[in-house]
């Protein structure tokens, strides 16, 4: 197992606790493709931020290839981030006084990596996904769709293990999340990157091969989706 | 692989300069506070030292342990005589100070006589007359641009000469040229001009050096036909000797001689340089004391203003700290690069503050002319830019402390 959770739980307390994940218990396997489905304010960012050690969590135990994820050090934690997940956000969160393969190379910056080396990689990252003219561009002379994937080329330069997308098609329109999404099986398909995306659209969860469902701060069902058939408008298409 | 804290290199660099060079509004803001704090401090400290300098002209030349004797009408009866009565020094008073007074190694009269004016052709000018012996020089030192002062010769032989002050030069000779071996009128007497002396010394009684005639004292004597009489005694004391000391003693010699009550301290006028210069000495502290003050009040408030600047553009910065958590930096990664653009924004705006103010002392020099120093040293700069980057440091701990608190997960804040 590459991914295993025992009995998380997280509370946040802002004045009034608030108790979000209620013993999440979850197994996800090397070259998955997943999504997390669950209403608004369930916890699926909450639990997805957990998984990208972007935040701890109060009870239970993370266990991310083999290795017991609790109480590491800022070091680890940022060196785990840098080396074996990459993160995709639903706003994009490019740093906009960045150019777009400044933005892409910047993960290899804080690996010590030198700026040449940098930006050829970051440029072939760039160009893989059709964005080789707009390099030198800001985040701000950018379509949402090339935002995102400008963003999924700086999750992945570093060559993780586990690429975690947080409603990653949530700003974008149906034409845009459809590239979006089959840039992303792509990926699942020949790189074998594991894949965990966080979404409320059906259609979204439909591309994934499956689809884990989060209700009250605990995994209801999930569904077995090798067949894509999970939607009701069908293959391929993400109504808005 | 791992970079270390606080490495510089190319890469570094290029980092840094992109976040300040990019985010021109805040780099400016914060830069002028570093920038107004370094300029205000020294320019202040340039400018105290300008108006020292300024003052200081006035005592030019002037020897420090010198005293200046004048007569004046007494104010107590004694031995007979009323009260209110004239008497004038004489030149026997000389020698009987030079004998009974061994510490002075200097005592020479002088002759002066006021409202002249000095005539050359179709120009003409106010000025006032000394009298002097040569000695006179170690007294006030002469500063020549022309020719010589008087000497032991001129004095003995009465030779019709005079040393002229700048202004009267300027205006007998307004092109300028060297007056020597021109002669002047002063008064209804022409004297040959043998040099121009253009010390700015204020001190002497009665007017500026720059507006005074100096002839043979001889000369003078027969002038105003005043016999034994001189107008004032100037002495000065042996090397280390403490004129105040020798205050009272003086004044007793003269007293006696002249039957004035020794208690009688307005009837003989005594200028004692050593306490002029002491009372300056003390002011100028003060004003020095004053101006390091108001300097290092600006610094700690530019200090502060930069702090909370920085603690707002951190904030302002917290989804880019976050997304950079996010994707692997380490908190010490944020700090060097927080505390490093503060360093360069520091040495930045620090020097142009230096520089400007500099600028600004070297006009202030020009337009106030000659001999006044408005310019700072390079050790104060230096001094100023470490003072300025131990506080530019204090004033980082807050911001770069809540720098390094931003988690990852506040990249996820909204936008
Ligand atoms: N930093 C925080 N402090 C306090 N409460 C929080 C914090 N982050 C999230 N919450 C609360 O926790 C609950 C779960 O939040 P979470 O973002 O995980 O939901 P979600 O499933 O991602 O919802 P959505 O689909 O709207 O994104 C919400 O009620 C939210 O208000
Ligand atoms: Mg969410």
């Amino acid at each position: 197992m590459l991914i295993e959770l025992h009995n998380i739980h997280k509370t946040y307390d802002n004045g009034q606790p608030l108790h979000v994940l209620k013993g999440i218990d979850l197994g996800i396997e090397q070259g998955e493709f997943v999504s997390i489905m669950g209403a608004s304010g369930s916890g699926k960012s909450t639990l997805l931020n957990i998984l990208g050690i972007l935040d701890n969590y109060d009870e239970g135990e993370y266990w991310l290839d083999g290795k017991l994820i609790k109480n590491l050090s800022e070091k680890e934690a940022a060196h785990y981030r840098n080396q074996m997940i990459g993160f995709v956000f639903q706003s994009f969160n490019l740093i906009n006084f960045k150019t777009a393969v400044e933005n892409v190379e910047l993960p290899l910056y804080y690996q010590g990596f030198g700026r040449k080396k940098r930006n050829e990689l970051a440029m072939r990252y760039l160009e893989h996904f059709g964005l080789a003219e707009w390099a030198t561009h800001y985040p701000n002379e950018l379509s949402g769709g090339q935002k995102q994937r400008v963003a999924i080329a700086r999750a992945l330069i570093t060559n993780p293990r586990i690429l975690l997308a947080d409603e990653p098609t949530g700003a974008l329109d149906s034409k845009t999340s459809v590239e979006v999404m089959n840039l992303l099986t792509d990926l699942n398909r020949t790189e074998k990157v594991t894949i965990i995306v966080v979404t409320h659209e059906s259609g979204v969860a439909n591309c994934t091969d499956k689809i884990i469902h989060i209700k009250d701060g605990i995994i209801g069902e999930t569904t077995m989706n090798e067949q894509h058939k999970a939607s009701v408008f069908g293959t391929s298409t993400i109504m808005k | 692989m791992r970079r270390k804290i606080l490495r510089f290199d190319i890469d570094t660099y290029r980092e840094i300069t992109d976040a300040l060079v990019r985010n021109k509004r805040r780099s400016l803001l914060t830069g002028f506070g570093i920038f107004w704090g370094l300029f205000m401090l020294l320019f202040l400290i340039g400018g105290g030292k300008g108006v020292k300098s300024l003052l200081m002209r006035n005592f030019e030349g002037f020897a420090s342990n010198s005293i200046v004797i004048a007569a004046n009408e007494t104010t107590k009866p004694y031995k007979g005589f009323k009260e209110g009565r004239s008497w004038n020094l004489q030149y026997t008073d000389i020698e009987r100070l030079k004998v009974l007074v061994p510490e002075l190694e200097v005592v020479t009269p002088e002759l002066p006589e006021w409202g002249l004016s000095a005539t050359r052709d179709e120009y003409n000018v106010s000025c006032h007359a000394k009298g002097v012996r040569a000695d006179y020089v170690k007294v006030e030192t002469p500063s020549m641009k022309f020719g010589r002062f008087l000497n032991e010769v001129d004095v003995q032989q009465k030779r019709k000469v005079c040393v002229i002050g700048e202004r009267i030069w300027q205006s007998l000779f307004p092109d300028g040229d060297d007056p020597c071996g021109q002669f002047i009128r002063v008064g209804s007497v022409y004297y040959q001009v043998i040099g121009v002396d253009v010390s700015t010394s204020n001190i002497n009684i009665g007017g500026s050096s720059a507006e005074s005639v100096t002839l043979p004292i001889t000369v003078m004597r027969d002038l105003l036909n005043s016999g034994e009489s001189v107008g004032m005694i100037c002495a000065i004391g042996r090397e280390g000797v403490n004129m105040s000391d020798l205050e009272g003693k003086i004044r007793q010699v003269i007293a006696r001689q002249h039957y004035i009550d020794p208690k009688d301290e307005e009837a003989i006028m005594v200028l004692n340089m050593e306490v002029m210069f002491r009372i300056m000495d003390n002011l100028f502290r003060g004003v020095n004391f004053l101006i390091w003050m108001v300097g290092i009040g600006t610094l700690l408030a530019g200090a502060i203003g930069v702090s909370n600047i920085m603690l707002v553009v951190v904030r302002e910065r917290t989804v880019e700290i976050g997304i950079r958590r996010a994707i692997g930096a380490t908190p010490r990664d944020i700090l060097s690069q927080i505390v490093l653009e503060g360093v360069a924004l520091t040495i930045v705006a620090g020097s142009s503050g230096i520089v400007f103010s500099v600028l600004l002392l070297q006009l202030l020099e020009v337009i106030a002319q000659h001999k006044t120093i408005f310019q700072i040293d390079f050790g104060t700069a230096m001094a100023a830019l470490l003072l300025l980057g131990l506080l530019g440091l204090l004033a980082g701990i807050a911001p770069a402390r809540r720098a390094m608190n931003i988690k990852p997960v506040d990249a996820m804040r909204d936008e």
